[in-house]
């Protein structure tokens, strides 16, 4: 899991996205304890006020909240949030990207569409 | 703002006409791991020295946790300090280094040091003689983390140590500094194996600080830019180029500052690729004669 952290963004950015994901995917379910900052410090071998700083960005968005003396939530609603703050990133992250690529391969509109229809069939 | 740890101004120390430390104004926060890094012969361990009162200043101020610590044993008591050749007695048993430590550190946890010493496999009756190099290093990681000073500096603490022992000295140190807070500050050339680590980033360069940041700033005030040449000339117009390097056609550029979203529209309109510069990286273009630095530091950017 370690590996996950990398260069190529603020870490507590990172952290607050592995949390994300894990909402996302059902990991981390609404309304459960999500872990503590020192979990996270000591899992991802990271300061523990980077990771703070990644859990409070996630409180400021209101997607986990503070149980006093007991901890961070998840909050109610917050995978649905989530899904739609995902999906417009992933117009620019992934389609916007794979049609640049193809531009640069000579990969025609007709060609990508057919592509897309074909993928995913394995899952 | 919380307490100061350490707290320099103008700390200037000479050796005849060598300039070793040339005013530094430094500040280092309670409760923070703190990163000293330079190129060797910067002037870190000479300020690690002075901080900890082995060496005098030759002029400028110094407080430790608010007092002078020259001769002071309270502020003293509150310091360790695990230097890179740490020189205990040769006929010393590892227990006995063990036992003594506990005579100078008020916080010392014998029951910890005792784990420690489980976890990093070190035979409580040799002697320190006969510890290999790594061995070495192990034992004074184990005083520096058991000691739970309030100030406990570590420089280069790792000679010899392969990197299985290295990563168990970054687990228990997290581990310990979770539970037990304290200051605490790491002097290494392996930036990159402990950037994660560190909350504060200080650079020293040719005796000046030209670095005071926090660490998670740090790491995005440069990016890469790679592509064709003559795009890239485009692109990177006006912008300050910290560093550039290419073959044949191909160019990549490290640009000072972070992308915004325009430019990594624009980036993606010239076919150019953005990319994230490592902290070890970032390093090695403030510190070396990159031809970028003079205007960085004429813009405040970089301190000298």
């Amino acid at each position: 899991m370690k590996e996950l952290i990398d260069d190529s963004k603020p870490i507590f950015v990172q952290i607050a996205e592995r949390i994300e994901n894990d909402i996302i995917s059902g990991i981390l379910p609404e309304e459960s304890q999500a872990p503590s900052t020192n979990q996270f410090a000591t899992h991802y071998q990271i300061n523990p006020a980077t990771a703070a700083k990644g859990v409070n960005l996630l409180v400021e968005e209101g997607i986990l909240y503070k149980k006093r003396g007991i901890g961070m939530f998840v909050a109610e609603g917050s995978r649905e949030r989530l899904l739609q703050k995902r999906k417009g990133e992933f117009f620019e992250q992934y389609v916007e990207a794979m049609l640049r690529e193809a531009e640069k391969l000579a990969i025609s509109r007709e060609e990508v569409i057919e592509m897309i229809a074909r993928g995913g069939k394995g899952q | 703002m919380s307490q100061a740890v350490v707290e320099t101004k103008g700390l200037t120390k000479k050796y005849g006409q060598m300039v070793a430390l040339d005013g530094i104004d430094l500040r280092i926060e309670e409760n923070q791991i703190c990163g000293l890094l330079g190129r060797n012969g910067a002037g870190k361990t000479t300020l690690m020295h002075i901080i900890t009162s082995q060496f005098f200043a030759t002029s400028g101020e110094l407080r430790v946790f608010g007092e002078k610590p020259y001769e002071n044993e309270k502020a003293l008591r509150q310091m360790c300090f695990i230097k890179e050749s740490q020189a205990y007695a040769k006929s010393f048993k590892v227990a006995d280094v063990v036992s003594l430590s506990k005579g100078i550190f008020p916080n010392w946890d014998a029951a910890y040091a005792e784990r420690l010493l489980n976890e990093f496999e070190l035979p409580r009756n040799r002697s320190v003689g006969k510890l290999s190099r790594g061995m070495l290093s192990s034992l004074g990681i184990v005083v520096g983390l058991a000691s739970r000073a309030p100030l406990t500096i570590f420089d280069e603490p790792y000679l010899g140590l392969d990197a299985a022992s290295r990563t168990l000295f970054y687990d228990l140190l997290l581990e310990d500094y979770s539970n037990h807070p304290r200051t605490i500050i790491l002097s290494t050339h392996l930036i990159d194996e402990v950037s994660r680590l560190l909350e504060h980033v200080i650079i020293i360069d040719h005796g000046r600080i030209i670095l005071d940041q926090n660490a998670d700033e740090f790491r995005g005030m440069a990016y890469t830019a790679t592509g064709n040449a003559e795009r890239i000339r485009c692109f990177a117009e006006g912008k300050k180029v910290l560093h550039e390097e290419g073959f044949g056609s191909l160019q990549t550029v490290v640009l000072w500052g972070r992308a915004t979203s325009q430019e990594k529209r624009d980036a993606a309109e010239l076919g150019l690729e953005l990319g994230p510069v490592s902290f070890q990286q970032l390093f090695v273009h403030m510190t070396s004669g990159d031809a970028a630095k003079a205007s960085l530091i004429q813009e405040g950017a970089i301190r000298r």
